[in-house]
Parts: C-alpha cells; structure tokens; sequence
C-alpha cells in the first residue's frame, strides 16, 4: 500500500485516498457541439498506460482535496504529485 | 515404553518444568520450552503424518517453519481445533492434544498407504489424463478425490480467540534475531533510531546462540556466549522493540510489512482467557533491515523421505537447543562442511556417529580432521542410492560417484542407522526481499540466488544476503549497516572471528542412482509428494517454465510453498534442458511467509464490529416501540412497527392507511443532506441538476434529479434555496457521500471557477417529517409561533423557525402526496421534537411509519426510487420525466448523453404503472414482463420494481419499466411466473391524487 | 489423434516409466507468414487458435504469448463458471459457454474438472432481494437454471453459512444456479494448446509483441521480440494489457487495468462442497479438489500492471468471509496474489471488430472472464473467420460506448464475478 503525499497534508497511507482515474482529461466546454463519436472518447475511451501515467487522487478521508499524480503503473512508483490546475512537471 | 533421547540438559528448555501431552491419543512429556517436534523426538517418535498423494509414512524433517512433513490436527473435536500445525513451531504446553493428519485409521496402518504402490499409475498430471469415462462421471470421480485430498480438517465452530490489530511505525525494522539481525538492531538502536525487532522464534540469537565449539569464536569467545551478551546488552535499549514469536509474513510496498505475533498459543489453554491470541502487526518502517537467514537445503535420492532422516542442521538444533537425540546410530549425507558441524556437536554429548557421506571427493576442512580423529568413517566422493525402513529409516545403501557426478559406480555399501543426516548446503532466504519487488541474481560458486537490486528502502544482510559462514557475517554486517544507516562506526568494527567451515561444495541437484530414474522415489516436494521424475517427466511433455512445472507437478504448492525444495525443482529443470540457472525464471515466493490465521487478518472486525452501524437520533425511540429495521448502507432505517403480533403486511396496511387518513410521522434523518454555500451556488446547481434553479426563490424548495455524465439517473432529492447564496440540499440514503464526492470533484477539478462550497451537514441534522390531512394541526401546535396558511408557507416552500429554543428549519413537502412538513433540527434535539409531535399527535391517531410504508405511500403517487425503479441504464426520459429535464440549459451533467444514437430511441424500457386484473394479487418486485408467452424465446419487456397492496385504492399497484411502455397505455401484459401467469395491464404511474388535491388538503 | 489420454494410456506408459510421453505442445520458432496471429496465450486466446482451426479451417494461425501460457489471468483467478446473467446478449453469451464447458473434457481429451456443484449468490438487503429475485426471473425465461432459495434453504444447501439474523448484514435469501461450478483453469489452458497444437497451431512462448505494423487502416504484422510476423489478421487477447496493444495500433480502448487478488487457506478436508458469492460483503469462496479454500477479492481502484494489489482489499475480504463463516477463523491464509484485469465501463466484455481492418479485440472481462472460455474463444474465431461478428457477440461490440447501447450489468444487478 502506497503512501501518499497529500500536496494539502502531507504522507498518509493510501486507505485515506481514492483513485480518480486518468487526468487531463478536460470535460467539452461545448458537449451539444460534439459528436457521438467524439463524446464517446471523452466519456469512455482511456489510455490505461503502463508505464507512466498522469492521473487524478482524492484524499477522500482526509482534506477531500482532488489533486495529480505521476505514476508508473507498471511498479507502483510515485513519481511526483501536484495539485489540479498546476502544470504537470516534465516525464 | 518409548525411549528417552533426551540426552544433556540445556539451558533452553526448563527440566523443571514437566509438560504432559497428547500424540494420537497417548501420553508423553517434555519440557517447558520444547517444541512438539522436540518433546516427540525425546520420546523417539519420528513418525508424524502421512504425505497428501502417496500416504507415505512421514517423520519430522526440519526444526523450523519450513517443515513439509510433521504437520498435525491440534485438539480434534473442539473449538480450538486447527488444521496443519507443524509440530517444529507449536511449543508444547500442558494439555495439548496432537494427532496425525490425512491417514486412516491410523498413521501406524493407514489404508491410503494402498496410493504408494498404485503411484507407478499416478504420475505428475495423472487427473489431467484421466477420469474422463463416461464423461458424466467426473463429479463421482471428484467425490473421492476430494475426500481423499486435503490435510487436516476445518474447525467447525466458532473461534473462541480473539485478534487484534497493532500499527507501528518505526525508523528501522530488522527482520530475524540471528547473529546479524542483531548486530543490526543493536547498531540502529544505539544510533537513536526507533527500532523493531522481529523474530519467529520464541528465543532470539537464530541458530549462534546454541553454537558451543572451538571451532567458531568471535573475540576469543565461543560464538554463542558472545552473542548471548549481545542480546543481554540489547534487551536494556529502550528506543528498541524486539517481538519474539513474530513471523513477518507480507514485504508490500513503501516498506509496508504485515507480520504475526504469536501471544498466546505457547500457553495453557486455561491460561488463554481474556487475551489476545494473535496480532497482526501493520508495520511502517522507514529502512527495513532483511536478516532472515538462510535453510538448508535436503538432497535429493531415492526414498529420502522416510521417518528418521532430517536435515543436518536440524539434528544439530534438536541436540544443542532441546537436548535431543534425533537417533542413537547417526550418519550423515552432504554435500559441504555443514554436516560435519552437526556430527562434533553429536560427537561432544556422546551421540553416536557412524559415517559421514561427502559428495566431495576433496576436502580441505580442519572439521574434517576433527571428525576423523574421533574415528567416524568419511566416505569420500560418496552418494546415497536408496534406504531402507518403512516406517523409519535403518539402512542406507551408498555408492562412488563417478568423477562428473552424474552415475554411481563400484560395488554397493550397506550401513545401518536409525538416523540420517542431510545437507546439501545453505539457501539464502529471499522470500521477504523478492515479494517486495527486488531482483535476484544467481551466484554461480554455491549455486545460490542472492538479492540484486533493492526496490526500496531495505537491505538484505547476513545469510540471506549471501553471506552463509561466520567470518562473512562478521566481517561484512557491520560495513552495509553503516552505508545503510549512514553512521561512522559500529561495535562491530574491529570484532576479531574465527571460523573452521570451508565453502567448498559439490552441488549436485539430484544424486544419480543405480536404478533408473523412472523406478526411484526421489521427493522434491516431500509434502505434494512430487519428485525429480515428475519434474522430468513435465519437461518431457513440453513444460518449461518452471511456474508450468510447478503447477504440473505441485511442486512447492504445500503448505511449506516450497521452501526446501524449490531449488532443487528450479536445478533439476535447468540441468535437463540445459539451460543456465535463473533462465527458466524463479519462482515468485508469494505472501505470506508462513500461512496466516484468517482471524489475525482480520483482527476485531467480526461481528458487531464487522461495519460500523449509523443510527438516527430516534433508533432508541424505534426499538422501544418494536420497530423491525431494514438495512439501507450503514444506516439502520425504521422498516415497519408490528404492533400485537402483526406480520408486515398488516403493519404496513394500517401505517399507509393511518397517513392518509389522519397522520403519519417518518424519520427520515438518514437523507444524505449537503450545505452549498457560495455566489455561484445556483450556477452550480444549474450544472449538476437537470432542471434550472436561477429563479427558485429564496425560501423556496425544488426536486431535483441528477445524471451521471452517461445520461443515466444517478441521484434524487429537494434542494431548498436557504439564503441568495445558500442552498441545502437533500440525496438519497444510500447516494449521500458518492453525490458529494461527485459534486467535489466537479467543483474542484471542472469549474474550480466557481465560488461554491459543499459541507456533508448528514449526521447534524435529523429530518421529522410529519404527514396526512391532520399533519397542519399537528404542527400548529408543535410550532405554535408558526403561520401554516397556504399564502405564508405554501407547499415546496421552507421557514426557519423555533421550536422552544430549539432553532428548526421546517420545510413544506412531500414524499406521500399527502399535505406534509419535514422538521429539520439539530441532531441533539431531535428526539425531543419527535416526541413532542408524537404527544401532540396522539389526538389525531400519529401513526410512525417505516421505510416500507413510505415506499408504498410514495408508488400509490408514482414517485421514483434512484435503485428501486431506476438501475443504471434509465434517462429521465426513460421515467417519463421529461418535464424535469431543460432544453433550455446550454449543459448539465449528462444532457449531451441523452441525445446518442440509443438513448434517443422510443423503445428504450420506460417506467408505466401496472394493475393486476385480479386487485388483490400482488405482483412479485423483480418479476418480468412479457406480451406473449408463446413465443419461444420468451422476449422480456422489463420488469416490476416496485409492488405493493394500495389499502387506500384497496388493489394492487405496481410500477414497472417496460420496453416502449410509454406508448403502451391500457395494453394487456403477461406476467409470467414459475407456476401461473398473471395478465396485467399497463397505466398511469400516478394511482392516487393525479391533481395533487391532498398536498394542500 | 496421437498421444490420447486415458487410463489406458497411462496404464501403458507406466510400463515404460512414463518415459515415452509426448509433447503437448510443441516450441515451433515462428513462420514468417500466418493467415491469423492471436496475440495472448490465455485461456481465451488458445481457444481462439483451437475453434479459428477447427470451425474454420484456420490451420496456418500462430498464438504468440510474452510469458508462458495461461500464466495471466486464467491461472490466477478463482475458477467460478456460471451463466446466470441479467441481461439477454449476456445471458446468451455466458450460456453458450456454459454449454461448451458440459462437454469440454472430452472435447479436448483432457480433464478440465468442470464441476458442477452450484453457484449460489447471496442477498444481504432488501434491493438485493428484488435484484436477486429479477435476475432469477430473466434466467428462467432465457432458458438458464435458476432458483430463488429463502434463508432455510441457503442454510440447507450450504449448512456453514452463517445465517443468523443478528449478523451485521444477514442473509436474506439467495439465487442457486446448480448447472454452474468450477474448472482447473490451468487445464483449460493446456487443453486448449494441446488441441490446437495438434491441428498445425504454433504456440510461441515468450514472444512479446513490439508494434503492429499498419498499411493505412489495415494491419500487416506484428513486430516481436522474435522477429517480424507478417498477417493480415490480428485478434488480441491480452487481458489487462490490451490497452497496451491498443495504443501500438494507435486505438484507445474503454478499458481500465486494474489490481484484482484472490487467496487460497491451507489445504482441509471438504468442508465446502459448493461455490458461495456474496457481492454486498464482497466474499467468494468455494473449496478446490486439492482441499484449498478459494477465496476472491475485490479490485483497487487505482490503475496497475504491478500484480500486486493493496492489503486493504485482502483483508476486507477475509472480514466479510469471516462474517458468513465464522468457522474459518483458525484457518490458515497459504498463499495470495493478484492479476491485472481490464475493466469495461459497463462490465461487459468487448468482442469486435475494429475501425482497423484486421485487427480484433476479445478484452474487458474483468474480474469473471475464466467462466466465459470456451463461448468466447468460440465467438471471436467466428468474429475473427468471418470478419464478422456471430449474434451472440454482436451486442459486444466497440461501438455500443458511442451508441450508449450499453449491457450493463455493473450497474443492473452488480454481480461481480
């Protein structure tokens, strides 16, 4: 179990956290304009990569603050973690 | 009489402190501080078990936690019964009662024995061949393989332990109390580094600690007085925590480890009571420090299984731990100095040994001139073919081994023994390194897998690391203990060690025979009964991995998983393919180390404490009027209350019947209730809601109905504007935390823009709500300061009000359809506003009701129920809701789903109401809806998801959803049962008040 | 056919040592050239190659695995077979493979111990119940076996569940499907290698696919650690690294990887003679023939193709078992692992087609892909044949997550496994 280090409050255990999946994944400004398909590829299709992955955490029993991560899915590593809005620091 | 082997007091077990116990139904005794194993083999009883596949008479092999072989039933036909003891780890204790697993009637005469001589027949994968005729026939087949199969057997009554969890987290964890793992906990210790340290042993100092001889001395001392000050010097450090009978089983991640401590199992069992029997210690530990040692490993011959032959070390360990002759005529079988250790510390306490065995034809060790000098035969470049003796060992034939080590050659020797002796060397123990992710490599001198590369922040030292003789151990330890911990110096710097053992080897994986290959019973897997020929013989039919081999063959896959002999496996199959070792892969060695107790992982999470229940501030209210519960999440709902031995039918007629008639009172506090706060806040509900809110004036209440971003419902409620910038709003019971974690991650991730902010206020409010004609009068007088006139506080709007001192907010809606207030109130108060509205209401027959009741008011209406009437693949459209859904709003949550290629389509399943053609049959929830029965297949229109009997409409009523039921009004269905169709027709889901006269009634 | 099992072949072998066994599978170095490559030696993808040989005359097809065969997913999951599904298109598929299962020892000439010894799921809350009971109705008129059965007779048929009332989450009830059971799942994979083996398939182990070679929106070959392949039909098997496969071809999938872990206790005599689900307590466990417990946990819900999974999940489960079977308490957890599995918005399966003509994908199986073996292997040879899908995997196709036509039996009935 990994530890986590919440950008809001510090290393806790990762039983306080929930996975929020893929991120920068930006919701359609404008959905009504898009597609089916193009809908489709927002609601559903993911890269699921393997190896380096950006991706959303929640310290839900914690500050409940959404925030990135940087992983590497293949081994767990955590490469670095920053909070949402701010740029992703370089792979 | 059996003999007594106990040959030399030790300071390690107390002689004073005879302990009685029972092996299969006979008495024995030992002493406080032997093992099972120990106090057996004093009483000179080798023979333990039956082996799971051949019934092979099986003895006591090991003296540790690897042992395959000596595993038992303990106390048979009580509560304390378990399985799979090994009788090398259990410590004995007065009363204990122990007897033989998997054999029948006894282990003396069992009749499975019958498998041994049908073995030729059962081959590695014989069941995979087999037992295919007549093909319905497998599960009568399986019938008897399945009784035949398994080890000891289940308790089947409660536990009566208890189990406990303990987190720790410290700076350096040291795992294993050996020579090194203390010299680690002593440097880390001193170091001011809060330090635990592990060990599965009941006595810490691993196998030095008994080491007596002149041939091992650390400072001019015998190597074990030297560490026994050590361990003395330690035990005073207070920044260090040393668990004795603590096995770590699990190395995850982030130095993340799980291990068991064993408190009470060494113990009386009168002497159990009100204590803890296991904890699972949760260890976080900054640096981990892998010190676990290393286990010999058996050698592998025909019929090396038999009772009486153990490993050297374990000999070794009986004698000078427990004071125990493992037998009277010894020999020994090696491959490297091992074994020779073993025989001078035999030799010292007058234990007869007869020979030595060396595969080695040259040896240059001082322990051989030792044991010569005491005139035991070596025989040189010698291997043993077979022995002999069913139910223990009494001869052993030997052979030459011919210069590359791969046939026997010369003339057969024959010499007797009660006792053999085995040692093919030392294997590190990785376990714990590699389950935390690190890389082997394979050292090639001693044919040895060591640690490669750490994974995190830990190091291997010692004998897992490699390091198997004492000057290795001494004169390396203290060097990676400063690079790991970062200090200058250690005690260990300048220790002076001297050491007799040579690392010469022969390793051979497995000895040649005289007989082919296909006739010997050479075990790998002592416990699965596989052997080498079953290893061959799945190389031969194409496995090459060593996870296929091992699976084809259950090699490793005991309860021991293989710990002695997955090397020999791994040899065995690089030797025959010919490949280099490592290149097949090794293992992966899973968790736990040691099997773990189920009630140890779980710790106090049983029964009331499984999940944690939630309870309304009126649950004491509701069991003191016989209020039976429904579980809804974690939450205890009133579900009905019987009254003068009511069922549920009738406690729900009467309930349903009273509400509308006069009165009705809910507590309804389990509503997940959210405060949203903020200048955007009616953007945000914009966002999230499918209906608009802009206008919703303050004061005012609206139902809102929220999509996932799949265009499915997700989630109901009435949010009530409180202020211009101040919302509350209500979900369902079982929504409440995953709307608020949704509306966050909206909030925070989508529109960080927005200046709203979201507060669960659930568990401080309680929600009364107060229902039916007379419900105005009711509240009248609990809120007398309160104008109820329809212009004041008409319906779908809120006051905030006093009750007394107790501030309230009051809101005027309905679930029921019925003229209705729901009284909002800070928790601590709440049960006193019931029962005030109950005093009050008694003049007007109040009647509680429950959740059942509510459901059935609320489906006489057609209200929905997110779950019951919706399950994930519903629109709004679907329910028939398309007043609530804006075409105006440029985007919610969900609208652009709405319009894709199929949730477009006028077929989809759509909720209608349904009425039987007989009124008084009610119709099953979860039943489904055909037109036509007589189509084959039957095509399923939907399903009923909610029925009830309507005593106010006095008929049955029910809602469904039913593919293009919207179109479907006035149409006959088919309900089609098991036994009986029942024919219903399709209607408007509002049964009751379709012009909603009753809300301001 | 050569090498035929039973037992009087092993009674003959047993005069020779068992020296004379051959191969069940042979260790070919790929062919330049196949007319279909499966990309995944599981269980599915080696039943592809057998029904692509056999229904199809697909002879010249290889099956190239990055590991050893059945080493993913199929050999590390708790065996559970049974078709009582909600929905039509699921229902369809899982009884077409339950169907196969009936005969398939014989079929392959190898014991997959297919037992059928009931699946019984439980309900532990009032929306269980009418979950339970609406499936159980579906089932029947779809032609499955299916019982409802009260608290009484979940006690009878499985007398150690514990079914007292005062339980946090009592057992309210329960659905039987008796036709459902359990299988050795490496059995079936080897079955599978040995069939197609003997009918020209070439089973390449430790080839791991590199890149998909592409011609505008054809494939042409794959790119493995064994070489080029050149074939103009790809179908890929690869479980929780089908994305992996995806995103060489330049697709995205609607898959996440997630953790999945299962745990076996030491060996005991029968103690349970039948499978017993629990999706509300998240507890599975049936009894393997060796005498192991098997017990399945849930998933993580953090993407991960490390196989491992995080303590929590393990532990929850054994509380949740411990709560059904206060028994097992004494028991001894023996060993424990995890897999990777690839999970569908909708927990369906995908079995389709692509916008890429040649290349097909058989994944999203998530956490109850084994019980589907041989139906699926079946339908994506026919899908694969007949570039094509059969109607009994046409509601699987990639297109239904833009349609919105999803099966959703997440959310209908959320059965798991």
């Amino acid at each position: 179990m990994f530890i986590i280090n919440c950008p809001f409050c510090g290393e806790r255990e990762q039983s306080e956290f929930k996975a929020g999946g893929e991120a920068h994944i930006e919701r359609p400004k404008q959905p009504t304009e898009l597609s089916d398909d193009e809908w489709a590829e927002y609601l559903f299709m993911r890269k699921n990569i393997k190896g380096i992955q950006f991706e959303r955490w929640n310290h839900i029993h914690g500050c409940r603050k959404w925030f990135n991560m940087v992983r590497d899915t293949s081994n767990d590593e955590i490469k670095a973690i920053y909070k949402m809005g701010e740029k992703p620091p370089v792979k | 009489m059996s003999k007594n082997l106990r040959v030399k007091t030790s300071k390690f077990v107390d002689e004073t402190y005879r302990v009685s116990f029972k092996f299969n139904g006979s008495r024995y005794y030992g002493y406080k501080g032997d093992t099972l194993a120990s106090a057996l083999l004093a009483n000179d009883i080798h023979l333990v078990g039956r082996s799971f596949k051949y019934h092979r008479p099986r003895g006591i092999m090991t003296s540790g936690s690897e042992e395959p072989n000596a595993i038992v039933q303990l106390h048979n036909n009580s509560d304390r019964t378990e399985p799979n003891v090994r009788a090398t780890e259990i410590e004995i204790y007065e009363g204990l009662e122990a007897s033989s697993q998997n054999c029948w009637p006894s282990v003396n005469f069992d009749i499975g024995g019958i498998n041994n001589l049908l073995s030729p027949l059962l081959p590695a994968g014989f069941y995979y061949k087999t037992f295919m005729w007549p093909a319905s026939f497998w599960e009568k087949y399986e019938y008897f393989i399945r009784k035949s199969a398994g080890l000891g057997k289940s308790p089947t009554t409660p536990d009566p332990d208890v189990y406990e969890h303990e987190y720790i987290h410290c700076d350096v964890l040291i795992v294993g109390a050996g020579i090194s793992g203390i010299m680690a906990a002593k440097t880390a210790a001193k170091n001011g580094l809060k330090t635990l340290l592990v060990d599965e042993k009941p006595n810490l100092g691993g196998s030095t600690i008994y080491q007596n001889s002149e041939h091992f001395k650390i400072n001019n001392q015998n190597s074990g007085s030297w560490l026994e000050k050590e361990i003395n010097e330690i035990k005073k450090i207070d920044n260090l925590d040393i668990r004795i009978r603590t096995s770590v089983a699990a190395f995850h991640g982030y130095n993340f480890l799980l291990a068991r401590e064993n408190l009470t199992d060494h113990l009386p069992i009168e002497q159990r009571k009100n204590k803890t029997r296991q904890k699972l210690l949760k260890i976080r530990a900054k640096k981990v420090i892998t010190a676990t040692g290393s286990l010999e490993r058996p050698l592998i011959f025909d019929n090396n299984d038999r009772p009486g032959i153990l490993l050297s070390s374990a000999i070794k360990r009986y004698a000078d731990l427990f004071g125990v002759a493992c037998g009277e005529k010894n020999i020994f079988l090696t491959n490297n100095d091992s074994a020779y250790e073993t025989a001078i510390s035999l030799i010292q306490k007058g234990i007869k040994v007869e020979a030595i065995v060396d595969n080695r034809e040259e040896i240059e060790s001082k322990l051989l001139y030792e044991i010569e000098k005491n005139n035991v035969k070596v025989f040189k470049g010698f291997t043993i073919v077979n022995t002999n003796g069913y139910k223990k060992i009494n001869k052993v034939s030997l052979m030459k081994l011919s210069k590359d080590g791969q046939k026997v050659i010369g003339s057969k020797i024959n010499l007797s023994c009660d006792c053999l002796g085995v040692s093919g060397g030392w294997t590190p123990a990785v376990h714990l390194f590699t389950q935390s992710g690190g890389k082997l490599k394979f050292r090639e001198e001693d044919q040895v897998f060591i640690p490669k590369k750490y994974s995190s922040e830990q190091i291997s030292i010692g004998a897992c690391n490699g390091d198997l003789i004492l000057e290795d151990i001494i004169k390396n330890t203290p060097k990676y203990l400063k690079e790991f911990l970062n200090i200058k110096k250690t005690d260990y710097d300048n220790v002076e060690v001297f050491s007799s053992e040579n690392k010469s080897k022969r390793n051979i994986w497995l000895l040649p025979s005289d007989k082919i290959l296909g006739k010997t019973k050479s075990f790998v897997d002592y416990q699965n009964d596989a052997t080498a020929k079953d290893i061959k013989l799945a190389l031969r039919e194409g496995f090459r991995s060593i996870e296929h081999v091992k699976r084809y063959t259950t090699t490793g896959m005991g309860t021991d998983q293989g710990k002695l002999g997955n090397m020999h496996a791994l040899g065995i199959i690089s030797e025959t393919a010919g490949t280099k070792m490592g290149e097949h892969g090794t293992t992966t060695f899973r968790p736990p180390y040691t099997p773990l107790t189920f009630g140890t992982i779980v710790g106090r999470n049983v029964g009331e404490y499984f999940d944690i229940f939630r309870k309304t501030p009126m649950h004491e209210w509701h069991l003191k009027n016989k209020a039976e519960f429904e579980n809804v999440g974690q939450w205890k709902r009133a579900w009905y209350y019987p009254k003068n031995n009511e069922n549920m039918f009738e406690a729900v007629q009467r309930e349903s019947k009273a509400a509308r008639e006069s009165a009705g009172i809910l507590d309804a506090s389990t509503l997940g209730k959210i405060d949203i706060q903020g200048t955007d806040a009616s953007e945000f509900l914009n966002r999230v809601y499918t209906n608009a809110w802009s206008k919703l004036a303050v004061g005012k209440c609206r139902y809102g109905l929220m999509l996932n971003e799949d265009g499915m419902v997700y989630d109901d409620g009435v949010t009530t504007r409180l202020g211009e910038n101040h919302y509350i709003m209500t979900t369902t019971t079982g929504g409440a935390a995953n709307v608020l974690g949704k509306l966050e991650d909206y909030l925070q991730t989508e529109w960080p823009e927005l200046d709203v902010y979201l507060t669960s206020v659930t568990d401080h409010f309680a929600t009364i709500s107060v229902c039916g004609p007379n419900s105005k009068k009711i509240i009248s007088n609990v809120i007398p300061d309160l104008d109820l006139s329809d212009e004041n506080f008409p319906h779908m709007s809120f006051k905030n009000t006093k009750i007394g001192k107790i501030n309230c907010r009051v809101m005027r809606i309905s679930f029921t359809g019925e003229h209705s207030y729901e009284i909002n109130v800070q928790a601590n108060y709440a049960n006193s506003v019931w029962e005030k509205c109950m005093e009050i209401g008694k003049d007007f027959n109040i009647t509680p009701y429950g959740t059942e009741t509510m459901h059935l008011l609320r489906a006489e209406k057609g209200f929905i129920i997110v779950g019951q009437d919706t399950d994930a693949t519903m629109t709004p459209i679907d329910l028939q809701m398309d007043w609530i859904v804006s075409k105006k709003k440029y985007d919610f949550i969900g609208k652009r789903s709405l319009y894709r290629s199929d949730t477009i389509k006028d077929d989809r399943k759509q909720l209608v109401g349904l009425l039987t053609d007989n009124p008084n049959e009610i119709l099953e929830e979860g039943a489904q809806i055909v037109a036509d029965v007589n189509k084959s297949p039957i095509e399923m229109l939907g399903h009923v998801t909610s029925s009830y009997y309507s005593p106010n409409l006095k008929k049955s009523i029910a809602l469904g959803v039913v593919r293009g039921g919207k179109n479907m009004m006035g149409k006959k269905l088919i309900i089609p049962m098991e036994n009986k169709t029942i024919n219903v027709t399709v209607a408007d889901p509002v049964f009751l008040d379709k012009e909603n006269k009753r809300l301001n009634a | 056919m050569k090498n035929r099992y039973s037992i009087f072949s092993l009674i003959k072998n047993a005069f020779s040592y068992h020296e004379n066994w051959e191969k069940a599978w042979k260790d070919p170095t790929p062919k330049k050239e196949y007319d279909a490559v499966i990309v995944g030696g599981g269980g599915h993808g080696l039943a592809t190659a057998y029904y692509l040989a056999k229904k199809h005359n697909m002879k010249n097809i290889a099956v190239v695995e990055k590991g050893w065969i059945g080493g993913g997913n199929t050999g590390r999951n708790t065996t559970i077979i049974r078709s009582n599904y909600l929905w039509d298109a699921s229902a369809g598929l899982y009884n077409h493979a339950l169907k196969i299962w009936e005969g398939l020892s014989q079929e392959l000439n190898y014991n997959v111990m297919f037992s059928q010894r009931g699946v019984m799921n439980l309900a532990h809350n009032l929306q269980d119940v009418r979950d339970l009971k609406r499936r159980t109705h579906a089932n029947r008129l779809n032609g499955i076996d299916a019982e409802y059965l009260n608290t009484e007779e979940v006690k009878k048929f499985c007398p150690i569940i514990n079914t007292s009332p005062d339980i946090r989450y009592p057992v309210l009830g329960g659905t039987l499907q008796r036709r459902a059971g359990t299988a050795r799942h490496d059995a079936v994979a080897w079955g599978y290698a040995r069939g197609a083996d003997e009918m020209g398939v070439d089973i390449i182990q430790n080839c791991e696919v590199k890149a998909i070679k592409r011609n505008g929106d054809k494939v042409e070959g794959l790119e493995t650690t064994k070489g080029f392949i050149k074939t103009n039909k790809i179908g890929v098997v690869a479980a929780g690294h089908s994305s992996v496969i995806a995103n060489m071809a330049g697709l995205k999938l609607p898959l996440e990887s997630k953790p999945l872990q299962a745990l076996v206790s030491e060996p005991v005599k029968p103690i349970i003679d039948t499978v017993v689900m629990s999706n509300a307590v998240h507890a599975y466990v049936s009894q393997s023939d060796k005498g192991e417990l098997v017990i399945g946990a849930g998933t993580d819900d953090y993407i991960s193709y490390s196989q491992k999974g995080s303590h929590d999940i393990v532990e929850g489960t054994l509380n949740a078992i411990l709560e059904l079977y206060p028994i097992f308490s004494r028991m001894r957890m023996l060993r424990q692992w995890g897999g990777i599995v690839d999970i569908c918005p909708d927990a369906s399966p995908i079995i389709s087609k692509t916008s890429i003509k040649g290349l097909y994908f058989n994944c999203g199986w998530g956490t109850g892909g084994f019980k589907a073996t041989p139906g699926s292997g079946d339908l994506f040879a026919h899908t694969i044949a007949n570039d094509e899908p059969h109607e009994l995997n046409a509601a699987f196709n990639i297109n239904r997550f833009v349609s919105g036509d999803l099966v959703d039996e997440h959310g209908a009935a959320a059965v798991a496994h």
